[in-house]
Order: C-alpha cells, then sequence, then structure tokens
C-alpha cells in the first residue's frame, strides 16, 4: 500500500520499483503471453503427432487466430489498463489453451471433426470470451462504477441463476437443472455468468452494510454470535443456495455461492462467528439433503464407496468417478503424453473430468503445474485485495479470486476423492462457453481492479 | 481487513495443499492397486498393446502373444493348454485374467515396479515396450505324468521338490481349454465362459490350490508329528485298542475303517496306527494331545494362512476352540478339518526336507525382452515344523506304511517309497475323497508328491486312498525317477 502510494508520488521514469513501470509490466506480460501461446501450440502439435501420428493444419490456424486475439486484449491493456497486473493474462491464456488441446485430443479419440466437434466450438467460445473480456476492460475504466449497480447486480445475478427453471427456456442436462437452450447455438449456463453479479453484488452490499453485520449479540458457547436482527442477509442466502440444491440439483453451483458469501462476509465484518453459523447452516442443509434427495444421497454414497462393485455398478453410481481415478492411476507421476493415453473412456472426459484426463496424459507433474497456475492466479487477486485502498475493489477482487480457488476445490477435489463430486467446470480448462466467458469476464475484471489499484491515491469510499 | 485476508489465504493455501496431496495419494500412492483393479479397462487395453511376455516351461512357451490383424495386435495362444490351464490360467479381452496371467499381470506386461527403467529406457531409443517373459518350475515330464496317471478322475496332483519348495507338476482335472476364452470375440468368449461354468465339474476351479477337502488319514501325519515333537510319544506308544471308541462327553461312536480293532492284542502302538491307518487310536491320541497342541503343529505346516505361489492358495483350515469328541474326529482328518493338494504336499515336503518347511513356490524367473534375468526366485524357509529326529522317525513310519501297510499300492520296485493314504468321508452317503501323500527316495526326497480323488474316484463310497490315489502317486514317482 505505501509502495503504491510512493510510486505515484515519484516521476513514473525513476527505476525504484522497476516492476511497477508500466512499459515493463506490458514487456513482461507479452513476453509471458508468447511463452503461454507456444506451449499451447506445442501442446496442439503434440495431440497431433500423440493421437493422429500426423500434423493437422486447421486448428493450428484456429489456435493462430486465438493468439492473435489474446495478443490484441493485451494491446488493449497497453492504452486502457498500463498499471495491470501481468500474471494473469498469460496464466488465463495458458489454461485455456492447455484445455482446447485437452477438448481437442478427446474430438479425435471420439472421431469429431467440424462444428460437432467440441474443441472448435471451444475455441469459437474462447474468441467470443475474451471479445468480452475486451469489452469489459474498455467499458469499464474505474471499478467503482460497479459500486453504484450493487442492486441491479444482485437482482440480475438471482434472475440468471433461476432462468434455468423457466419453463421452456431451461435445459436439463444428466439430472441438473442449470442449462438453457439458445437457439440452436447450443446450451448456456448462465449461472456461471451469474456468480461475477452475485460477486459484485455482495461487495457492494457488505461494504455498506457492514457496520450493522459487524455488531455482536449474545455469547453462546464462548464465542459472540450476530444479532438475531442481522440475520437476514445470510438467511437469503442460505435459501437461496438451498433452493439451488433443491431445485435445479446442483449441489456444486450452491456450495460455490455459499462459500463465496461466507468468505466476503467474514472480509467485510471480520467476525469468524458469520463462518460458524453459515458452515453450520450450510451443512445442517446438506446433511437434511442427503437424506431426503435421492441425488444427494447418491453423491455421498459414491464418494465414500467409490470402489465398491455395488456402488460402481449401481444407475448414477461412482462409474465416473471410478474411471476418472483409474485415468489418472494411469498418468501416473509423468504422465502418458498428449494423445497417448485415453481419457475417453471416462465419461465427460472433456468437461467436468477434464482434470481427470489431463492428469492421465501429463501425469501428476502435469496437474502440480495446473494446479500451480491456479494457485498463482488465485494468489494476484488476492494481492490486488491485499494492495487495494478501497474496500468495494478489495472485497471484489478477492470475491473474484476466491470463486476461482473455489471452484477448483470443488470440482478437482471432487475428481479426486476429496469431497463429493459435484458438477461444476473447471475454470478455463474445461469445455463449456458459459464458464469460458465468466472466467475471462473475471480475468479482465482482475486486470482493471489491479490497474486501479496501482494508479489511484489512497481513497475511502 | 488484511487480517481476515490473511486468514483466507491460508484457507486457499489450505484448500489446494488438500489437492496437492488427494492428487499425490491418486496418482502415485493408489495407481498401483487402481491399475490392478479388473475394472481398469485401461490396463486390459495396454495389455494388449504391449506383446505381452511368454510363460516357459523349460524353455518352450505354454503361453504366448501372437500377432493379431484386429485392433488389440496380438492373440493370446496357449500350448498343450489343457495341461496347463490351472497354471496359465487365462486372460480374457473383457474380464478378470486368473492363473499366473492374473497373478504376473504387471511382469507379463511389463509394469512392475523392478521393469520401470526398461520401459524408460525402450521409450529412449523408440522401441517397442514389451512385457516380460516368466519361467516357471514346472517339470514338464512330471507335469505330464501327472496329467496321464490322473486319468478320468477329477482331482488334482501336486509334485514338489521338498528341499526348495519348487512345483515340479500342478495338475488339475477335469481342465479347460484357455484359448476358448481369449478370442477377440466378446460373444464367443462369454457363451465358452458359461458353459465352462455351468460344468458341474467346475474345470475352472484349480483344485491343487483351490479345493478344499476333509484330507482324512493324511492328516495323521500332522498328528504323529504333533505327539512325537511332544516329547511324550515315541512310534512304540501304546494306546488301548477297542473295536469301537466313544469320546469323553458324547455318545457318538468311532471306529477303524476295517471295523475292527487295530491289528491283534490289547493295546497297539503309534507305529501300527499310522501303518494300518486305523482312526481309534488317533482319536484317543488327539484327545490325549489336545486341540491346542495339533493346531500348532498344523498351523507351522500352512493351515490356517493362505500363500501366494504368486496366485492364492486357499487358506487350509484347522478349526480353533474344539471339544474333546470334535478333536477326536479332527485327529483323523475329519470334522471341519480342510486342506487343499497343495497344503497337504507341504505336509509330505516338510517331512521329506528333515523338518525344515519351504515356501510352495511356481515360479523361477522373470526374463526381460533380451532374456536377462529381471528377478530370480531362491528357495524361501517358511520355519522348521519338526525336529530332524522327528522326521526320520515319521519317514521310517512311512516307509512302512507303503512297504507293509495301508499305502501299499505306491510301492515302486528298488526305491523306498514313503507315504500316507487317506478316505475321507463328505457325510454319510456322499462319495469319499481319496488322498495319497508322501515323497521318494525315502532315503533322499527328490520329490514330494499328493495325489488328490474327489467324488470317491467315480466309485461313490466303495473306493479308498490305497485302491485309487496311490496307484497315482506310484505312476507318477516312477515316471519322474526313471526320467
Amino acid at each position: 500500500m505505501s509502495k503504491a502510494s510512493a510510486l505515484t508520488a515519484r516521476p513514473a521514469t525513476e527505476p525504484v520499483h522497476r516492476l511497477h513501470l508500466p512499459q515493463k509490466l506490458r514487456n513482461l506480460e507479452l513476453f509471458l503471453l508468447l511463452i503461454a501461446c507456444f506451449i499451447n501450440a506445442s501442446a496442439v502439435v503434440l495431440v497431433q503427432l500423440g493421437a493422429l501420428g500426423e500434423l493437422d493444419p486447421t486448428l493450428v490456424l484456429l489456435g493462430a487466430g486465438l493468439s492473435a486475439l489474446v495478443i490484441s486484449l493485451h494491446i488493449v491493456l497497453r492504452f486502457v489498463a498500463r498499471d495491470a497486473d501481468p500474471f494473469i493474462l498469460p496464466i488465463a491464456t495458458l489454461l485455456n489453451g492447455i484445455g482446447i488441446a485437452m477438448i481437442y485430443r478427446i474430438d479425435i479419440a471420439d472421431k469429431e471433426s467440424g462444428w460437432e466437434s467440441a474443441a472448435v466450438r471451444q475455441t469459437v467460445w474462447s474468441a467470443l470470451a475474451i471479445f468480452c473480456a475486451i469489452l469489459v476492460l474498455l467499458v469499464i475504466r474505474n471499478h467503482r462504477v460497479l459500486f453504484r449497480y450493487t442492486y441491479i447486480a444482485g437482482l440480475v445475478g438471482v434472475l440468471l441463476l433461476f432462468l434455468p427453471l423457466v419453463p421452456g427456456l431451461g435445459q436439463e442436462i444428466s439430472g441438473a437443472r442449470v442449462w438453457i437452450r439458445v437457439g440452436s447455438f447450443g446450451t448456456f449456463q448462465p449461472g456461471e455468468i451469474a456468480k461475477i453479479a452475485l460477486a459484485v453484488f455482495f461487495a457492494g452490499y457488505l461494504v455498506r452494510n457492514r457496520d450493522s453485520l459487524s455488531m455482536v449479540g449474545k455469547k453462546i458457547l464462548g464465542a459472540r454470535f450476530p444479532r438475531f436482527r442481522d440475520l437476514g442477509p445470510i438467511l437469503v442466502v442460505w435459501a437461496l443456495s438451498m433452493s439451488v440444491i433443491i431445485f435445479q440439483r446442483d449441489l456444486g453451483t450452491a456450495l460455490l455461492y455459499f462459500g463465496l458469501f461466507l468468505v466476503m462476509l467474514y472480509l467485510a465484518t471480520g467476525r469468524l462467528s458469520w463462518v460458524i453459523l453459515g458452515m453450520g447452516l450450510f451443512l445442517g442443509g446438506a446433511l437434511i439433503a442427503s437424506q431426503t434427495l435421492n441425488y444427494v444421497n447418491g453423491r455421498f454414497t459414491n464418494w465414500l464407496d467409490a470402489l465398491n462393485p455395488a456402488v460402481y455398478d449401481a444407475k448414477g453410481g461412482s462409474f465416473q468417478l471410478v474411471q476418472g481415478l483409474f485415468g489418472l492411476a494411469k498418468g501416473g507421476l509423468l504422465g502418458t503424453g498428449w494423445g497417448q493415453g485415453r481419457p475417453e473412456i471416462t465419461p465427460v472426459p472433456q468437461s467436468d473430468y477434464i482434470i481427470a484426463s489431463l492428469g492421465e496424459e501429463l501425469g501428476l507433474a502435469g496437474i502440480f503445474a495446473i494446479l500451480a497456475l491456479y494457485l498463482l492466479f488465485v494468489a494476484r487477486g488476492f494481492r490486488i485485495g491485499f494492495a487495494g485502498q478501497d474496500d468495494f475493489g478489495k472485497l471484489l477482487a478477492v470475491g473474484l479470486a476466491f470463486v476461482v480457488a473455489l471452484q477448483c476445490f470443488i470440482v478437482i477435489g471432487g475428481v479426486t476423492r476429496v469431497i463429493p463430486l459435484t458438477g461444476l467446470t473447471t475454470p478455463f480448462l474445461a469445455a463449456g462457453g458459459s464458464s469460458l466467458v465468466a472466467n475471462w469476464i473475471i480475468a479482465a475484471l482482475l486486470l482493471r481492479l489491479s490497474d486501479t489499484v496501482r494508479n489511484q491515491p489512497r481513497l475511502v469510499v | 481487513m488484511n487480517r481476515e485476508l490473511k486468514r483466507v489465504s491460508i484457507v486457499v493455501m489450505l484448500m489446494f495443499v488438500a489437492l496437492l496431496s488427494s492428487t499425490s495419494v491418486v496418482q502415485a500412492f493408489q495407481a498401483d492397486n487402481l491399475s490392478a483393479d479388473p475394472r481398469n479397462t485401461r490396463t486390459l487395453y495396454d495389455s494388449y498393446q504391449v506383446e505381452r511376455g511368454a510363460i516357459l516351461v523349460a524353455g518352450d512357451p505354454i503361453a504366448q502373444s501372437m500377432p493379431a490383424d484386429d485392433d488389440l495386435k496380438f492373440l493370446r495362444t496357449y500350448t498343450n493348454p489343457e495341461l496347463y490351464a490351472p497354471i496359465t490360467g487365462y486372460i480374457p479381452i473383457n474380464g478378470e485374467p486368473t492363473g499366473l496371467e492374473s497373478a504376473l499381470n504387471a511382469e507379463l506386461t511389463g509394469n512392475s515396479n523392478s521393469q520401470f527403467f526398461d520401459k524408460i529406457s525402450a521409450l529412449v531409443t523408440g522401441q517397442d515396450p514389451k512385457g516380460a517373459a516368466v519361467e516357471v518350475t514346472i517339470d514338464p515330464v512330471a507335469q505330464q505324468a501327472a496329467w496321464d496317471a490322473l486319468g478320468d478322475y477329477t482331482g488334482s496332483v501336486v509334485v514338489t521338490e521338498p528341499a526348495t519348495g519348487r512345483i515340479l507338476a500342478m495338475v488339475s482335472k477335469p481342465s479347460f481349454n484357455p484359448n476358448l476364452l481369449t478370442v477377440h470375440n466378446n460373444a464367443e468368449v462369454a457363451a465358452s465362459y458359461e458353459a465352462l461354468l455351468a460344468d458341474e465339474n467346475d474345470p475352472l476351479i484349480n483344485r491343487a490350490i483351490r479345493s478344499l477337502n476333509p484330507p482324512g488319514s493324511v492328516f495323521k501325519l500332522v498328528v504323529t508329528t504333533a505327539a512325537l515333537e511332544s516329547g511324550s510319544y515315541t512310534p512304540e506308544s501304546t494306546f488301548p485298542n477297542p473295536t469301537v471308541y466313544t469320546a469323553p462327553g458324547t455318545t457318538s461312536r468311532i471306529e477303524n475303517s476295517s471295523g475292527g480293532t487295530c491289528g491283534a492284542g490289547e493295546t497297539v502302538t503309534l507305529a501300527t496306527a499310522l501303518r494300518l491307518s486305523c482312526n481309534i487310536p488317533f482319536a484317543e491320541l488327539g484327545v490325549e494331545l489336545g486341540d491346542t497342541a495339533i493346531r500348532e503343529t498344523a498351523e507351522k505346516f500352512g493351515f490356517n494362512s493362505s500363500f501366494n505361489i504368486p496366485m492364492t492358495v486357499s487358506e487350509s483350515v484347522y478349526p480353533r476352540g474344539l471339544d474333546d469328541p470334535q478333536t477326536a474326529q479332527s485327529a483323523f482328518g475329519q470334522y471341519d478339518v480342510q486342506a487343499t493338494p497343495l497344503q497337504m504336499a507341504m505336509v509330505s515336503g516338510a517331512i521329506a526336507n528333515g523338518g525344515v518347511s519351504m515356501a510352495p513356490n511356481l515360479v523361477q524367473e522373470i526374463l526381460a525382452p533380451n532374456l536377462s534375468a529381471i528377478e530370480t526366485f531362491e528357495p524361501v524357509e517358511r520355519g522348521r515344523v519338526m525336529s530332524e529326529e522327528t522326521a526320520a522317525t515319521l519317514t521310517a513310519m512311512m516307509i512302512n506304511g507303503v512297504q507293509d501297510g495301508a499305502a501299499s499300492n505306491a510301492r515302486i520296485d528298488g526305491v523306498d517309497v514313503a507315504g500316507k493314504t487317506g478316505t475321507a468321508q463328505n457325510g454319510s452317503t456322499d462319495p469319499f475323497t481319496l488322498w495319497f501323500t508322501g515323497f521318494a527316495p525315502a532315503n533322499d526326497p527328490q520329490y514330494a508328491i499328493t495325489v488328490l480323488v474327489e467324488n470317491g474316484g467315480g466309485m461313490g463310497q466303495t473306493g479308498f486312498g490305497n485302491l485309487l490315489a496311490a496307484p497315482v502317486a506310484q505312476k507318477v514317482l516312477e515316471a519322474v525317477l526313471n526320467k
């Protein structure tokens, strides 16, 4: 914080904090971006050599187009967010590219091509998503604009969340009702966008109401709990999450939103009692759900007793989970290499299970690298939180970064049996347009926030 | 807010640590188990991508992968299929492998840990990966002799080398043709498999290591060992010699198989009781020794534990906590005592080996594709079951049993054979289970043999061990000794 303010006090040419010079930041970003594009191109080439045994130029062209688009995002940054964090864009690019390579690899195994090919669709969605990110950076020149739209964001978030329940619009896929059909274009998961809107709403709302929420009430069992009359917001979000579990049958999404809210609430108020209360509420709800809702109960059984033949063979049983584990085991430490494994054996290897597919072909080493990329991405977001000067910006940055971390944890933890498996996309990697658009917008917002953090003098909102 | 932020960062850190740990556990620590899971089709497909190693008997393949024209690249082919089926087992395209194909799957596919560096070097040099070959301890002459001698009986013959525990022959009948189960056609495989499964003689079961039967009189060797080792008995110890014996605390009557006394006289010696295989003296001896002493000796021989040879051998049973009447029955191998042929071969083997029990083993060497040995199996001692003196005494008693007793049909001219027969009951009307276990030459044991004939050898309750099982052993021993 002091460094940032010190920087603004000095002439920009003075080489004291070298990385903080906009020019250097952007050059570093360009350098990393080129490395990322190179790795992505190599991955596609290796997939072709590994799975096809020959080189096919079409997807290389698509990849080149994508690289061009990413570079143009970089150029946009040079003009509208010169001080933005230099790591966010290369990390997002790399994850996106590795995801496309793996999706392409599974297309080859499934003999899909043309518009049927998930890799082609993913590339087009990536283009769209990066375009959205550019738009966000161009339109939102200062993140505090979002503060004004707190309640609208909340309304939009809730509407998006429940859009799939509208008859005729919603689409049910493998039991969960979280998609809407968009003409012949395919399906869209509005909940992915909702998480951004809700993060904005939570940040704005909490900054406005933190004082009353920070008040403490009675002391129970040695911990001070909030006043009864302040329980409204948490109960509303809890009810929202529970209705997602009940009506949309999507445990993962519910956990994601509720976790996001709890962390932001804790950050805003500093009261651990909120977290305890919230976790109690959620666990209680989940417990009741696991007893009363078949699909939740099944998820728990699959998790705890995955290798039991009865559970494995059951309808909606642990077949997918166990096949994913087999794939990961096959990968071992170093993986089979691109195009050399059999990730297509596992159901949905390109979306929910892309991490198992990557683990099979890139091994534990590859998974560690990917987890390190996510951790770095999240850490850059948290860094904005630490260095930020306005509480809204801090909360928003940490909320957005945390949502990425939590989503990774829920989906990768589900695949590797840390927690019950719930359907969520792995950010940037998994096949799915809505997820890509949402995550690229998150990247754009973090870029914007990091730029303002470095540019703005200390302000209290 | 930064204090809270720091805490949340720690939580995020912990979340990632959890993911790093869980992926490590799955990909590093559980990987071997997951790869070995029979439901793991990746392992199966992989096993067809590399040339699976051959299983060799005296250097000749009994199972090998032949090039095939379809997706799976190789067809597993068995030579002399029925003779060697209990050893090789089979590896179907869609199902669980059995026998050595299952037990040594990692080696045969080239995925065992000891082959890791070979795999890496094959990767670097660009060679096609190839599995290791497995040389088994089977002696083709002994195997063929055992197969021929057992004829049409349902049962098993196991021949071992007493000094090393190496399995020289392992025959199980009826057998099956594993080639029927490896064709690359799911429907054909399923049909063959269903037919074999429906066969009431269970051809898919390797009786040598999986069939549990009451050992009957061959178990008297274990009881005699316990008696001699206790120090309270010698071959000349005497027992009352009635025609009917009623164990303390019961009314159920035990008789000798002859229906009369055990030889002439008011009393009978232990040596005579074993030679003529009488039940009453052993029932009396069993009650005197008590079930604990017998069980402890049986466990030294290998009862109540399972082995990997490397296929898993079913656990032979001497039950715990028997009362006197049950001990009396158990002392001549009835009640709930059960044994596999391999277990009885281990009993004979330990006596033949001067009282030291050797771990039974079927695998001689694992050979790399360039025929260098990756792993050689050295004999492993299981432990001493009895003193050398006891072993010598028992051997002499067993020689008497063959020369002048209940095992006379195992006699071979010019060679001393030590042996013991058994005729075990399976309920009041079911056919008997017939046994022979022994070794030759008695003064320098080269071969220990156990013959199991199930289902009364087709003679219901009229056949007995010396009539049906002993001649099988005699033929096999003659064949291997004249080699």
